[in-house]
C-alpha cells in the first residue's frame, strides 16, 4: 500500500511543496499584523487566507483597506491581481489527464504560483496525478493559514506599526514580489509608467482610483512597447 | 472573535473573484493563445498592479520611504524576499531617524 503509486507521488508532493511552505510562514505571520494593525480582527485576517489564498492580492487588499470598505475597489484590485491565474489554469488543464472535471474544479481552489510552477516543473518529466497535485497544493494552506492566525493573534501585542517601520513592510514586500516578474528593460518601463501614474492619481484624485490608473497606465506601456513578433 | 457583516463581505466577494481566475482556464482552453503585443500587456498586469498599489507610499509620503523604496528595489533582484523585506524596513526605521 505505502509502495502503491498513489503513495510514491503523494511523497513526491510533499516533498516538492515543504520548501515553499517553509519560505510562506513568515510572509503570512507579516500579513496577520499587518492586517490587525489596520483594524481586522484575528478572525477576519484567518478567514482572508481560508477564503481568498492569494497572498499578493491579500497584501493589496490590506493596503487599500479603510472603514467603510471600499469593496468595489478591493474586488476590482484583487480580479487584477489574480488575472494571471487565468493563464496558469489554461496552461495547466490539459496536463491534468487523470483528474475528472469535480476534481479540477477542486483542484484549482488551491492553485498559487508555487503549485503552478511545481506542476508545470513535473509535467515536463512525468503524468501530474491527483495524488501528487492534492499533496503538494493542499498543504501549502496549513502554512499560510496557520502563520496568519499566529501573526494576526501577536500583531495585536505590537502595538504602533510605524514605530518598527513594520507599515513599510508593505512595500518592500511588493517591491520584492515585483522583481520576480523583471523580464529587462520594458519591465522598467511598465513599473515607471505604474508608478508615476498612481501617485498622480492618488494626489489629484485619491484612493483608491490609484491602482487603476497606475495598472492601466503601466498595462498599456507594456502594450505600447512591445512588438508583435514577441513570443 | 469579531467578525463585521461588512467586512466579510468584502472577503466572500474577493474569495468569488479569486475562484474565478483560478477555474476560468479550464473554459479558456487553448482559445487564449496569447502572442505579441496582448501577451507583453497580460504579462505586465502583475507588476503594474503592485507597483500602483505602493507607490502613494514610495514617492508622495516623504524622502525616508522613497529612499528606503529605492535601496529595496536595488537589492531586490539579488536576495530572498524575507531580506528584502528586512532591508527596506530597516531602512526606513533608520532613514526616518536621520531626516
Amino acid at each position: 500500500m505505502l509502495d502503491s503509486a498513489e503513495a510514491r507521488d503523494f511523497r513526491s508532493g510533499l516533498r516538492d511543496i515543504f520548501p515553499v511552505m517553509v519560505a510562506a510562514f513568515p510572509i503570512g505571520l507579516l500579513f496577520g499584523a499587518l492586517c490587525v494593525a489596520k483594524g481586522l480582527s484575528v478572525m477576519e485576517a484567518g478567514l482572508m487566507s481560508i477564503l481568498v489564498f492569494a497572498g499578493g492580492a491579500q497584501f493589496a487588499a490590506v493596503e487599500m483597506w479603510t472603514y467603510p470598505v471600499p469593496l468595489a475597489a478591493l474586488v476590482f484590485s484583487t480580479l487584477l491581481i489574480n488575472s494571471r491565474h487565468i493563464l496558469m489554469s489554461a496552461s495547466l488543464t490539459p496536463k491534468l489527464k487523470d483528474f475528472s472535471l469535480p476534481q479540477t474544479l477542486g483542484a484549482f481552489f488551491f492553485l498559487t504560483d508555487e503549485s503552478w510552477a511545481l506542476a508545470e516543473r513535473r509535467a515536463l518529466r512525468e503524468r501530474v496525478t491527483p495524488a501528487y497535485w492534492f499533496a503538494c497544493a493542499m498543504m501549502l494552506p496549513i502554512s499560510w493559514i496557520g502563520s496568519t492566525f499566529l501573526g494576526a493573534w501577536l500583531g495585536s501585542f505590537l502595538g504602533d506599526p510605524h514605530r518598527i517601520g513594520a507599515d513599510f513592510a508593505f512595500t518592500a514586500l511588493f517591491i520584492g514580489l515585483t522583481a520576480n516578474f523583471w523580464k529587462g528593460g520594458r519591465t522598467g518601463m511598465t513599473i515607471a509608467a505604474s508608478a508615476i501614474a498612481s501617485a498622480v492619481a492618488w494626489k489629484m484624485i485619491g484612493p483608491p482610483w490609484h491602482v487603476a490608473a497606475g495598472a492601466f497606465a503601466g498595462i498599456l506601456t507594456a502594450y505600447l512597447t512591445a512588438s508583435e513578433d514577441d513570443a | 472573535m469579531r467578525v463585521d457583516p461588512m467586512t466579510f463581505a468584502a472577503i466572500v466577494a474577493m474569495g468569488i473573484v479569486t475562484y474565478f481566475t483560478r477555474i476560468a482556464g479550464i473554459f479558456v482552453g487553448s482559445r487564449l493563445n496569447l502572442h505579441g503585443r496582448a501577451k507583453a500587456a497580460f504579462d505586465a498586469i502583475p507588476p503594474a498592479v503592485l507597483i500602483a498599489v505602493i507607490a502613494p507610499t514610495a514617492l508622495a509620503t516623504g524622502w525616508p520611504e522613497t529612499l528606503a523604496a529605492l535601496i529595496a528595489a536595488a537589492v531586490a533582484t539579488r536576495v530572498p524576499l524575507l531580506a528584502t523585506i528586512a532591508i527596506g524596513v530597516i531602512a526606513v526605521v533608520v532613514l526616518r531617524g536621520l531626516i
